[in-house]
């Protein structure tokens, strides 16, 4: 007898084994002409212009980051959603605590941009402020 | 269920074998024949078009034709793609899309692996598609894959947290992680579905209920851009990166991308169904009992089960038809801003009210 999670290892050996077998007999059928142009990637028709491998945004790290702590968090309160209710009011106080904490790291990204996707516009108001000051120190 | 079939068949490894095929061929494989076109269909009736017509009685043979083309379509392999990881991709993301269909029961008498942790494994195993979509987009060594697969990858990790949440909520007031659990404590009729307040005693069942409408409403959201479904379809936007991350894939690799796909987004309207709607049993009591047919009762529930999974996905095509793309800073400001503090606010207030 397979346990639980053997049964869960036939299903993903099935996936596999499905997409091998659909991939094997289009094998048998499909033409195989390659040429130059079909080599390249593609690009809309053109020929490839520079690497693709750019520079990217530092924004996908962020969001990865702050991913990585929010996930973390959610699975270390999967065992205390289960048990919270046997501990009464006191048990619920203790996993409000730990995401109140969580919150307070999100509201401090919050108010330093860190969630805005665009770059944060600069505050037409203190910008003006400060030239304002220049102009003071000049004269 | 695996009693009857190792009895039929007096073999243990090939009956788990052929419980596992099951899903696939009886279930996934024809829902995915019938949802392509249904999309098709949906959106040129949406739009006043006829859709397709000319395969058969008004176009129901056109997905079959498809599928005829595309294995007869050449694999274009570019010589400058990362070999290995390209071929692997796609096996990564349909086994990801199907191994979440293990832990779902489609009856009382049907589920592929009763874990106790069966929620946890169904967002894990979940994630397994991000790492296929990356390898995929990345391996392609082009600019639209590449765009396509840091964009879908950035969305999908985020959308998981209030998924994440809600489904905490959703243990927290269950007291447990087992889906075939979940489904049986909704039993009876309607009003002890999850979504008007579970089976929770007095006022604590109403106080619920607006709750749930929240939960519910920010788990469609979320799941829904999770599967890179429109209005969160930006990492395959058509205008602007031709296919997203599988642009370079042609042939049987592409449609193994379509097909894990539309398996995701029946998956997630599962997840809904058995987390808030009641999993398999019926709103309305079963005939099989009436009756006094006990085989009748697990057709009964297969049928109200996938009846309840494929609302939901009428309901996604529906959206896509509706409402236009959104761009990337509001995507994720819907994320940050509005569902993750949404969701925390309704863990803790249902934190509180199953207290009582």
């Amino acid at each position: 007898m397979l346990t639980e999670f053997g049964k869960i290892f036939v299903f993903i050996i099935l996936a596999g084994a499905f997409v091998g077998i659909a991939i094997f007999a289009a094998m048998l059928i499909r033409p195989k002409r390659p040429s130059h142009e079909k080599d390249l990637i593609y690009e809309c028709g053109e020929n490839p212009e520079g690497s693709p491998w750019v520079k990217f945004n530092i924004r996908f790290y962020v969001v990865a980051l702050i991913f990585l702590i929010f996930d973390v968090e959610i699975v270390l309160l999967f065992p205390w959603a289960l048990v919270y209710k046997t501990f009464g009011f006191y048990g619920f106080v203790a996993g409000a605590i730990f995401l109140l904490v969580l919150f307070l790291g999100m509201a401090y990204e919050w108010r330093k941009g860190d969630l805005e996707w665009a770059r944060p516009k600069i505050n037409r108001l203190e910008l003006n402020k400060l030239l304002e000051k220049k102009e003071q120190q000049v004269s | 269920m695996y009693d009857f079939l190792v009895n039929l068949v007096g073999n243990n490894i090939v009956a788990f074998f052929i419980a596992a095929a099951l899903p696939l061929f009886l279930f996934i494989l024809p829902y995915a024949l019938l949802a392509v076109l249904a999309e098709r269909k949906v959106s040129a009736h949406m739009q006043d078009r006829l859709g397709p017509m000319r395969t058969g009685y008004h176009g129901i043979l056109q997905t079959v034709a498809d599928i005829l083309k595309l294995i007869q379509k050449e694999d274009l392999r570019a010589s400058s793609t990362d070999k290995s990881l390209f071929n692997f991709a796609p096996y990564l993301v349909f086994m990801g899309s199907f191994a979440a269909f293990a832990v779902l029961p489609f009856s009382s008498f049907f589920i592929g692996s009763s874990i106790d942790v069966g929620l946890f494994y169904f967002l894990a195993i979940s994630s397994l598609v991000v790492a296929g979509i990356l390898m995929g987009g990345w391996s392609s060594n082009n600019k639209y894959s590449l765009l396509g697969a840091m964009r879908s990858v950035s969305q999908i990790i985020s959308y998981e947290i209030p998924t994440a949440v809600v489904v905490l909520t959703m243990v927290m007031i269950t007291g447990s992680l087992n889906l075939h659990t979940i489904s049986d404590q909704q039993t009876a009729f309607f009003w002890n579905w999850n979504i008007l307040g579970g089976t929770l005693p007095g006022i604590a069942k109403f106080l619920l209920i607006p709750l749930m409408l929240g939960a519910f409403i920010i788990i469609f959201i979320s799941t829904l851009a999770e599967v890179n479904r429109t209005p969160f379809d930006i990492p395959e936007a058509e205008s602007e990166l031709v296919a997203g991350f599988f642009t370079e894939y042609s042939g049987m690799r592409f449609a193994m991308f379509f097909l894990a796909e539309y398996a995701n987004m029946l998956a997630v309207s599962f997840l809904i169904t058995i987390l808030f709607f009641g999993g398999y049993h019926s709103p309305l009591g079963y005939l099989g009992n009436t009756l006094g047919v006990e085989w009748l009762v697990p057709i009964e529930q297969f049928f109200w089960f996938a009846s309840k999974g494929l609302i939901f996905v009428l309901i996604q095509m529906w959206l896509r038809w509706t409402l236009p793309r959104l761009r990337v800073d509001q995507l994720m400001t819907v994320c940050w801003k509005y569902l993750i503090p949404y969701s925390i606010a309704i863990l803790l207030l249902v934190g509180l009210v199953t207290l009582i």
